[in-house]
């Protein structure tokens, strides 16, 4: 079979030009990227200047985001892009003295320091060209699985590479594949899961506005691997673009036989259909999702069954998140064992995190495995406004790190040590100002809104979680409330329906672990050491 | 028929192959506490009293939607297990509204006979008192959702048995809510053949016969469903 030659768009920027990229994620859009691309594509936009907007280049509250690139020189990254500024910006490259306004050291270490495998074109290719993200290397491993790979290699080689699952839970992603790829039955789906609900969450929303082609790969590589003819992405309904852009790539790659029938003249058919959710938290979780993606109420049923035995209408069902599909292109072209040697034994490849909260610098940081969350910490250039004193992994249903703990390996079992889990990758720095009590009352708030309502424990317990919370952030617990609070944790814990409702305690227990005796100024002295939860009489409700 | 063989409570029980654990220890003689399960409905697991547990399993499963396995070892009686099935019992107690006083169902109804049984004479959480709401619309029937427990009983019956689909769940946790149709009043259904079985399934006075308190629970749904079954 023939690999296909790309039609490379970006030449003309080749040849001594420059190169401008605009980012256009949504966070660069929502301070003004639009109108800077607008402003340098009137005022540049001839060879051999090219000016093309990309998806996200990871330091996202720096955004609007640009980088010029001039062969023979090293990418010049400029923050907080006005049109003018840019305008001047280029002007001044042309006239080869670049200026040092808004531009980031070649060293910033929040881009330099990346290991970006997942996220490698984000930021280099135009989300919207098919062509760009192919001039990328893009759908050369499905040209190579299905050229030259039996789907049972296919699967052994994600086995060997040791990819565990970036949903949250980590299991081995081979290990489910080849349970898909076993199943009897003629019809079997692939799902990506790109619901992405978590508080502090974004790091699928960057993949899949920055490069939907990924995603597209590694689902028909998957497809393939375990003999689906279906696929469904099931997006999240506040993620527009994301939406949009993967439709649009869904129609390019069709076009160009990628994806749809008989893929490159293989003979093997693949079809890929987007479902957008509709604002319930619950269906990232993957029976509701499925329920969800078939028209039905998206709430969870209990496993077993587990989708891989009886998914969709019935068929064997492969669910994997979008960052896992992120990583299997990757994988094919340079093999499992480049894929294993990133990351620690047992936590192979790179995981990408979303930083947000009291940091210098908020975005998306894609690093090995294993990496200390100090590291992750630097990169992002230090805690904002004080000093560290704790990160919420895993969102709404993980805990926190304290400051003893922050030399801690990032990888699934560590975290798991102390008491919370990697989760999605979601990464909320909390400096010294922050009351710790009043953020286990903002997740269990979060956790009773979100709760489908099937089951009695979670749909009563954190109603009434969220009651003991409000009652010690209002300085009207007793100590009475505070033991209530933990048995009805532990209660949830073991006796929910779905992972929602067993993880809805975790951030309670967790601040529990590590500051307690916040809890006991709360109770006892009836007072919030941060100043945050308003007393003296005056509940802080909402 | 395949059987095959588990220890309920010490004690060795045989069971058919896809029996649930709820029938094959029932059989066996040890009671599981039960709410959302009604048999003949297919097992929702969703109030969790019915939790036993399971020798090798992390965690405790409803004994109305897990299967009976060969050789499972299961305990259905732990302090563990009572003390959730008491919290469980307090929390959709303090959940809604039931005021045992006014209510059709008095002395007949599931919930307040599993309060009496888990010797409950208190409960220790605050009652949230919803405005629930009634619906009266209906000429022979009533809903009060101020005694629902969200059981889905009623959702499942009417679909599964009757083939209406009249009632549904909206809104989710707390807000969560059993609605007719398009959320109109019942009187108003188009679905809805006035069967009366639903009512029949509600284990607690939230659905009732308008002037005929506490006549529930006769028709046998075990055997409507296996009736139904062999229509196909
Ligand atoms: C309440 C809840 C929410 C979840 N949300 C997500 C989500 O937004 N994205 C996701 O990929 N997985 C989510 N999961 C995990 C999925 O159920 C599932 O395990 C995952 O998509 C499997 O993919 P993986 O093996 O690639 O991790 C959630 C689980 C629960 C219990
Ligand atoms: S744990 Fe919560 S979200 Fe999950 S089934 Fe129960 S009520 Fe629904
Ligand atoms: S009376 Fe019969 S048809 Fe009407 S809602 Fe109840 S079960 Fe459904
Ligand atoms: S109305 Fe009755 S049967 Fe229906 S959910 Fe409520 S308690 Fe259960
Ligand atoms: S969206 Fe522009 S840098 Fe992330
Ligand atoms: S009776 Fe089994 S979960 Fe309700």
């Amino acid at each position: 079979m023939k690999t296909p030659g790309p039609k490379d768009k970006g030449a003309t920027a080749r040849g001594g030009g420059l190169k401008i990229s605009v980012c256009l994620g949504s966070p660069c859009l929502a301070s003004g990227a639009a109108g800077v691309l607008r402003a340098l594509r009137e005022t540049w936009g001839e060879a051999p200047i090219a000016v093309i907007g990309t998806g996200c280049m990871g330091p996202c509250s720096r955004g609007p985001m640009i980088r010029i690139e001039r062969d023979g020189h090293p990418a010049a990254y400029y923050e907080r892009m006005t049109p003018q500024a840019a305008c001047t910006t280029v002007a001044a490259h042309l006239a080869g003295a670049p200026p040092g306004q808004g531009r980031l050291a070649p060293d910033f270490p929040f881009i330099a320091r990346q290991t970006r495998i997942v996220l490698e074109q984000c930021g280099r290719i135009d989300p919207n060209d098919l062509n760009s993200a192919r001039a990328a290397g893009g759908y050369r491993a499905l040209a190579h699985a299905i050229g030259k790979m039996t789907p049972e290699q296919v699967c052994g080689e994600i086995g060997a590479s040791g990819l565990r699952g970036r949903g949250g839970g980590g299991y081995p992603t081979g290990t489910k594949w080849e349970l898909v790829r076993a199943a009897s039955g003629r019809r079997k789906y692939v799902v990506a899961n790109g619901d992405e609900g978590d508080p502090g969450a974004f790091m699928d929303r960057t993949l899949m506005e920055s490069d939907p082609h990924r995603l597209l790969e590694g689902m028909v590589i998957a497809g393939y691997a375990v003999g689906a003819r279906d696929g469904f992405i099931f997006v999240r309904g506040e993620y527009p673009l994301a939406a949009q852009r993967l439709g649009a790539a869904i129609a390019d790659a069709g076009k160009a036989g990628l994806l749809g029938r008989n893929i490159l003249g293989s003979g093997f058919s693949f079809r890929i259909r987007l479902r957008i959710g509709a604002g319930a938290f619950v269906c990232g979780e993957e029976t509701a999702l499925m329920a969800s993606v078939m028209g039905r109420r998206g709430q969870p049923v209990i496993r077993p069954p587990y989708p891989a035995q009886r998914g969709l209408w019935g068929g064997s069902t492969l669910i994997n998140n979008v960052e896992t599909f992120g990583c299997i292109a990757p994988i094919i072209r340079n093999g499992a064992a480049w894929f294993r040697a990133m990351g620690t034994p047992g936590n192979s490849g790179t995981k990408v995190f979303s930083i947000s909260g009291d940091v210098a610098t908020e975005g998306v940081l894609e690093v090995p495995l294993g990496t200390p969350l100090r590291e992750l910490l630097a990169m992002a250039g230090g805690v904002s406004g004080g000093s560290f004193k704790a990160a919420q992994t895993g969102g709404a249903s993980g805990g926190c790190i304290p400051a003893g703990h922050m030399d801690v390996p990032v990888d699934y079992e560590s975290l798991k040590g102390l008491g919370t889990i990697m989760g999605s990758g979601g990464l909320i720095v909390m400096n010294d100002q922050r009351c710790m009590t009043d953020v286990a009352r903002f997740f269990m708030h979060f956790c009773q809104d979100e709760s489908c309502g099937k089951c009695a424990p979670c749909r009563t317990g954190t109603q009434q979680a969220a009651r003991l919370l409000d009652r010690i952030a209002a300085g009207e617990a007793t100590s009475d409330d505070m033991s209530q609070l933990e048995q009805l944790c532990r209660f949830m814990q073991e006796t929910s329906l779905c992972g929602l409702g067993m993880a809805a305690p975790t951030p309670v227990l967790s601040t529990l672990r590590w500051f307690r005796e916040e809890y006991e100024s709360h109770v006892r002295d009836r007072r919030c050491p941060t100043g945050v939860c308003a007393m003296e009489g005056v509940p802080c409700r909402d | 028929m395949p059987r095959l063989t588990l220890t309920i409570n010490n004690r060795s029980v045989s069971a058919r192959r896809g029996e649930s654990i709820l029938s094959a220890a029932r059989r066996s003689g040890s009671d599981i506490p039960t709410l959302c399960n009604l048999g003949g409905l297919i097992p929702a697991g969703a109030c969790r009293v019915c939790l036993v547990e399971v020798a090798g399993y992390p965690r405790p499963v409803p004994a109305c939607a897990t299967r009976a396995e060969q050789g499972m070892v299961v305990t259905t009686d732990t302090e563990r297990l009572t003390a959730a099935r008491r919290m469980i019992v307090e929390l959709l107690l303090a959940e809604r509204n039931h005021s045992c006083a006014v209510c059709v169902m008095n002395r007949h109804c599931q919930l307040q006979d599993l309060a009496a049984r888990l010797g409950i004479d208190h409960v220790r959480f605050a009652f949230i008192s919803p405005q629930a709401g009634v619906d009266i619309s209906h000429a022979r029937f009533g809903i009060d959702h101020n005694r629902c427990i969200l059981c889905r009983r009623c959702v499942r019956v009417c679909d599964e048995i009757e083939g209406a689909h009249t009632w549904d769940v909206d809104g989710r946790g707390a807000a969560s809510r059993i609605i007719c149709d398009l959320a109109q009043p019942w009187g108003t259904s188009t679905t809805c053949t006035g069967c009366g079985k639903c009512v029949q399934a509600c284990p607690t006075g939230a659905l009732f016969e308008k002037d005929a308190p506490t006549q529930k629970a006769t028709i046998d749904m075990e055997r409507l469903s296996e009736w139904r079954r062999s229509r196909k």
